[in-house]
């Protein structure tokens, strides 16, 4: 890849913290060397499916979730078993698209469907799907595309600092031929008639059900949410994903894709009031669907709108529940739309959660300030530049943050005040001197909360020099 | 008779929680595990990773295993006859945790023959902060917890492990009452954070270990050290505040 040849020639000059961060990113690349070779390495039981492949690091089964970009910030992809939990644009624009991507991957590799929706009739969300690109169309979009991406580089070469040419763009690989795993998708065209109709799905669209008479137990749940699941346990059953159903033979995945979850449209009031009645409804719903995942092969996408729940403790509740959490926050009439620094993206995308199934460690990107753009066709993501110096905390002790950079301070943009030698060095002085003091006080959170306000060292308190554990005294017993 | 707490913030605790399993599953304790967030599988896999078989524990019936989210679909889809331990799911109101606990109290009971003599009971709680999600209140969780002690730390001498979420700004209440209820009455304190200035490659996050006595008066103070920590494929490798190998 690109930048393994640029940490060549750009780790002359520098210390040997450039020298760690090099190999770190050799060792990450080499850890996705398998992932070309894809599904022919995997074990022959679990490859059988189609559209699925082991992981790397921990063999578990994963599933495209449509966006390969997205795979490869999620580890390779979506756990099977597991929940896709996105929390929604404010207008539910690129939500959606993200939630269609995930139902057209599963056409396309023959997975079966399951939809619900309180909004729209699943079969016209089924209309709406995107078309797969395919090889020959796309290579010179591509091509194009990588075109202009070369110029604007030369020229960022010369003003950040080296390091930066060290971490990967996200997906600059054009679709592969051969694409068992991982498909590109057109937002601009629709999916072609006869692949819909040859696909399998089942929908549940929840204004049709309202009507419907069932048992009456148990009454924990609101409606719909009951509905939902007693719906979803069904198909399970029946259609044999859970391995019950000794006669089927051919083993396939259920994509369930939940829109609008937690919205008033399903009959929960978690997005109107701060104390609702029913304040466990929907994180009881997701319990008993994460239970019902477990022990089916199936994957699940929810997009859910958290920004209207008002109750805080409710969010960070569901984000304990699910699996893997993406949020989304589109730059549409927020005052970021005018910001020079995001013209070109239509968004940020923040990973906020992803789960350590059968692992002590999980894979996580090196990159945390992402954005994405819809770029006339394609759906891509990238590392933004956002806050120049915020990758330096990475080699940095805590505590060290107060000399970084903060969001709007006077420093211009493009531009670094010092050296990074010295930055080193002053980062090796303060671990050595933070060794030696005590740090107590909490830490506040200070102006946007994008940054937390560090505790710088402290030598002096009150004309005396603080009480030093560690080094100079031993700790009272 | 000790109560461990394990608190995370901001960061994921739940290596402690293996630790610990494979801890007392080497130590030969009788483990009654109530796994209420990842399945048999997921800690089986890791447990190989630590050392520990537990398929094989529990086929000795070293390992009493409450498997939450299968069990969870089978309490909700189908009535059952007899009380299921995870039986408040179907209640509309707010439930109680007594089914729960007596199934505790029934797999840490001493066997009468006494062929395979264990060392004292053990009960590994994998989340109580989900009890609140599933729409317990925190004065059930603290009660159950008390019924809890009663039974495995005072009458059979056992330790009871619990983890716990704390969820720092977002203001869940309920979530608070359980956790300072919990950490005035536990010996020690595991409380694992992320790091103050964000996310770091080399340095998962921070452990503070607090020794505390509930029982003796306030006057004496409590022990507690601060460890950094890298998690790896196999171990954690801890080290003291900004002694991490990346810096040095």
């Amino acid at each position: 890849m690109a930048a393994a040849a640029d940490c060549g020639t750009g780790a002359g000059s520098t210390g040997s913290i450039g020298a760690a961060a090099c190999k770190n990113n050799v060792t990450s690349f080499q850890r996705k060397g398998p992932r070309a070779s894809g599904t022919d390495s995997g074990c022959s039981r679990l490859v059988s499916i189609a559209g699925t492949r082991p992981s790397v690091r921990n063999g578990q089964l994963l599933v495209s979730t449509g966006l390969p970009a997205l795979d490869q910030l999620l580890g390779g992809g979506l756990a099977v078993g597991t929940v896709l939990l996105i929390e929604e644009d404010k207008y539910n624009t690129y939500s959606s698209l993200l939630f269609k991507f995930f139902l057209a991957e599963g056409i396309i590799n023959g997975h079966t469907l399951l939809v619900a929706s309180a909004k729209e009739d699943p079969a016209d969300i089924l209309q709406e799907l995107p078309a797969p690109l395919l090889d020959d169309n796309c290579k010179k979009d591509f091509d194009e595309d990588v075109c202009n991406h070369k110029t604007p580089d030369s020229n960022i070469k010369m003003k950040i600092a080296w390091r930066y040419q060290l971490l990967p763009k996200m997906e600059q690989s054009g679709p592969v031929s051969s694409s068992r795993f991982g498909h590109y998708y057109d937002a601009s065209k629709r999916m072609p008639q006869e692949l819909i109709e040859e696909s399998k799905w089942h929908g549940f669209f929840f204004p049709e059900k309202l009507s419907s008479t069932l048992t009456t137990e148990p009454r924990s749940l609101t409606g719909g949410y009951r509905k939902l699941l007693q719906f979803i346990q069904n198909v399970i059953y029946e259609e044999g994903f859970d391995g019950s159903n000794p006669q089927k033979k051919q083993k396939n995945i259920l994509r369930i894709g939940i829109q609008n979850l937690g919205s008033p449209l399903w009959g929960d009031d978690i997005c109107c009031t701060e104390n609702c009645d029913n304040s466990h409804s929907l994180t009881k719903f997701l319990y008993v669907l994460r239970g019902l995942l477990r022990t089916s092969l199936s994957a699940c996408i929810i997009t859910m709108p958290t920004h209207l729940i008002q109750n805080k403790a409710v969010i960070s509740r569901v984000t304990n529940l699910s699996d893997t959490v993406v949020g989304l926050e589109s730059f549409t009439g927020s005052g970021r739309e005018t910001n020079p620094l995001y013209k070109d993206y239509h968004g940020l995308i923040h990973i906020r959660q992803i789960p350590r199934l059968n692992n002590l460690i999980y894979d996580v990107s090196d990159v945390k300030d992402l954005a994405f753009k819809l770029k006339r066709k394609l759906f891509t993501i990238e590392w933004v530049q956002d806050n120049y110096l915020r990758q330096e905390r990475n080699i940095y002790p805590p505590g060290f943050s107060y000399l970084l950079k903060q969001k709007d301070s006077a420093w211009g943009e493009g531009s670094l005040q010092h050296s990074t030698f010295l930055m080193s060095f002053l980062a090796k002085a303060t671990a050595f001197a933070s060794r030696l003091v005590r740090h107590s006080e909490p830490l506040k959170q200070t102006g946007s909360g994008r940054i937390l306000q560090a505790s710088g060292p402290r030598l002096w308190h009150d004309g005396r020099r603080q009480a030093t554990p560690g080094l100079l005294a031993i700790p009272p017993s | 008779g000790k109560l461990t707490l394990l608190c995370d913030a901001k960061t994921d605790g739940s290596f402690l929680v293996h630790h610990f399993l494979s801890f007392y599953l080497k130590a030969n304790c009788k483990v009654c595990f109530v796994a209420l967030v990842q399945s048999f599988s997921h800690y089986n896999i890791v447990g190989r990773k630590l050392g520990v078989s537990l398929t094989a524990a529990r086929e000795c019936g070293q390992l009493v295993f409450l498997e939450g989210l299968k069990s969870s679909v089978d309490v909700f889809f189908r009535a059952q006859a007899e009380p299921h331990p995870l039986q408040f799911l179907r209640e509309a109101d707010v439930g109680n945790l007594q089914p729960l606990y007596e199934f505790i109290r029934e797999a840490l009971k001493p066997m009468e023959d006494g062929q395979a003599a264990w060392r004292y009971p053990v009960l590994l709680v994998d989340d109580l902060s989900v009890l609140l999600s599933l729409g317990l209140g925190a004065v059930a969780g603290l009660d159950f917890m008390h019924y809890c002690r009663v039974a495995v730390c005072w009458e059979q001498k056992g330790n009871i492990v619990a983890l716990v979420h704390d969820s720092g700004d977002a203001e869940d209440e309920e979530n608070d009452i359980l956790l300072n209820g919990l950490s005035h009455q536990s010996h020690l304190i595991l409380r694992a954070e992320g790091l103050a200035t964000g996310f770091c490659r080399d340095v998962h996050g921070q452990l503070k270990i607090l020794w505390r006595t509930p029982s003796q008066p306030a006057a004496q103070r409590d022990r507690s050290l601060t460890y950094q920590y890298k998690i790896q494929d196999k171990s954690v490798s801890f080290f003291a505040k900004g002694m991490s190998p990346a810096v040095l």
